[in-house]
């Protein structure tokens, strides 16, 4: 966001009328702002494209590109269509005004503009994008990316949809343990190195973590957007986690800290995905028996003594690309019959 | 015509929110604006252009309004909504009543400007 602590704004306008121009670009430098202009729509969309504004002022007749046309072009544009636009024309005809709104429009100002109109306009439009680039921020910070991007595409509703993809559970080996064993303080910084360094790996993988629960971690990869080849999302996920925590340990090592130890447990297939909860309080999540099963083997990592299991299908999936080594049909809990477990041999590139 | 070429009001309005020097430029610019809207206006008309036609119209219009000249204002405004058929059944006429007007109120904003 360009807007400064004053109050100040970046802003386009966009008119092919000359003296429209200079006119409105001098009523908002009045008013404090940083102001750039556009000659017609197709510049202005150029101009958005290649540079951050706070919010346009948009004319609607203007040659080559019309205002409409730029509307509707904002609407369709991931990256602009949240951006504020307040239009200002002397169109003929409430059904123009009318579909300027319907097409996303913020405000209309009627042409000669009003400047104390102007100012109030603009202060409550750029009053509104400050909160809804706040919310984005706080989006951002309290789910990934993918989700994000799916809830702002998608809008919010709960319930899910089936989709295919791989799940993957890790957690820290004797956490409790350790945790008991250093000041709080000292954990908590512990879990932040070890979350920045796993969800780094996650989301480089096209992962989206789903669950953090103390040392424990949920990812899906193929869900909220598909991906081509979720289990090798997830397998190389893991050994880059297992790679990455293996250079950590050697910091620990040398500064006399015990090492951190992960468990984790890969299976694929269908699962339902969406947000769960109430309409005040939701989570993007996936359920079913895939995830069961994934949490299962993580928890069967420590029976096992192995570092990183997967199930049949993630295996089947993988084939050939994969070094496993079979455990054969092992009784999860949960499970009625006894299932495949594969692990995955370390340090090899998929 | 009786009724003055400007609007005071709007015209004194327009200097106290952006200031008499930028007014005095901004007319500059209109009075080198405007015959060109004019010369489309015409050249849109013998193309039978009705989208050029429009947009030249509503652009005299904006201007007009801005600087308080009501009367031009309302004439490019009838331009703009009549479209060329109107225009055509009076042989251009309309058109050239507008250029009339239009030289009234650029002598009008010249007076204003150098006072």
């Amino acid at each position: 966001m360009r807007e400064n602590a004053t109050g100040a704004a970046r802003l386009l306008v966009a008119d092919d009328n000359k003296v429209n121009r200079l006119l409105l670009t001098r009523s908002l430098e009045l008013q404090g702002h940083r102001v750039a202009t556009a000659e017609n729509g197709r510049v202005a969309l150029e101009m958005l494209r290649r540079e951050s504004f706070d919010l346009l002022l948009l004319d609607m007749e203007m040659p080559e590109m019309d205002g409409f046309q730029v509307l509707e072009q904002l609407a369709a544009d991931l990256q602009l269509r949240d951006l504020p636009v307040i239009v200002t024309s002397s169109l003929e005809g409430i059904a123009n005004v009318v579909r300027c709104i319907e097409l996303g429009a913020e405000d209309y100002l009627a042409k000669p503009v009003n400047p104390v109109l102007l100012k109030a306009r603009l202060g409550a439009s750029l009053e509104k994008k400050r909160l809804r680039d706040q919310q984005k921020e706080w989006m951002r910070r309290f789910a990934t990316r993918e989700v994000a991007q799916d809830l702002q595409q998608s809008g919010f509703a709960l319930g899910g949809k089936r989709v295919h993809g791989a799940v993957m559970f890790t957690d820290i080996r004797g956490f409790t343990a350790l945790a008991e064993t250093q000041p709080p303080e000292e954990t908590i910084e512990l879990l932040n190195t070890y979350y920045t360094l796993m969800f780094d790996a996650i989301a480089s993988h096209g992962g989206v973590v789903t669950l953090m629960a103390g040392d424990g971690l949920m990812a899906v990869f193929g869900a909220p957007l598909p991906l081509p080849d979720p289990c090798a999302g997830a397998v190389r996920t893991a050994l880059e986690m297992i790679e990455t925590m293996e250079l950590f340990n050697l910091e620990r090592v040398a500064a006399d800290k015990p090492q951190i130890k992960i468990g984790i447990g890969i299976a694929s297939g269908e699962m339902v995905a969406g947000y769960a909860g109430t309409n005040e309080r939701a989570t993007y999540t996936c359920i079913g028996d895939t995830v069961n099963l994934a949490s299962r083997l993580e928890g069967y990592t420590k029976v096992a003594k192995r570092t990183i299991l997967i199930d049949g299908a993630t295996r089947a999936a993988l084939s050939d690309r994969v070094q496993v080594e079979s455990l054969g049909p092992v009784p999860i809990k949960g499970k009625a019959a006894p299932v495949d477990v594969f692990s995955v041999t370390l340090g090899q590139k998929l | 015509m009786t009724e003055p070429m400007i609007d005071r009001a709007i015209f004194d309005e327009l200097e106290e929110a952006a200031g008499p020097e930028f007014v005095a430029e901004l007319v500059d610019t209109f009075l080198t604006e405007a015959p060109l809207m004019l010369d489309e206006l015409r050249h849109s008309f013998a193309q039978r252009e009705a989208d050029n036609f429009r947009r030249a119209a509503h652009s005299l219009k904006s201007n007009a309004n801005t600087f308080g000249a009501h009367t031009l204002g309302a004439m490019a405004k009838e331009l703009e909504l009549g479209g060329l058929a109107p225009v055509a059944e009076a042989n251009g006429q309309p058109i050239e009543a507008l250029a009339q007007e239009y030289a009234r109120v650029a002598a009008a904003l010249t007076e204003l400007r150098d006072a």
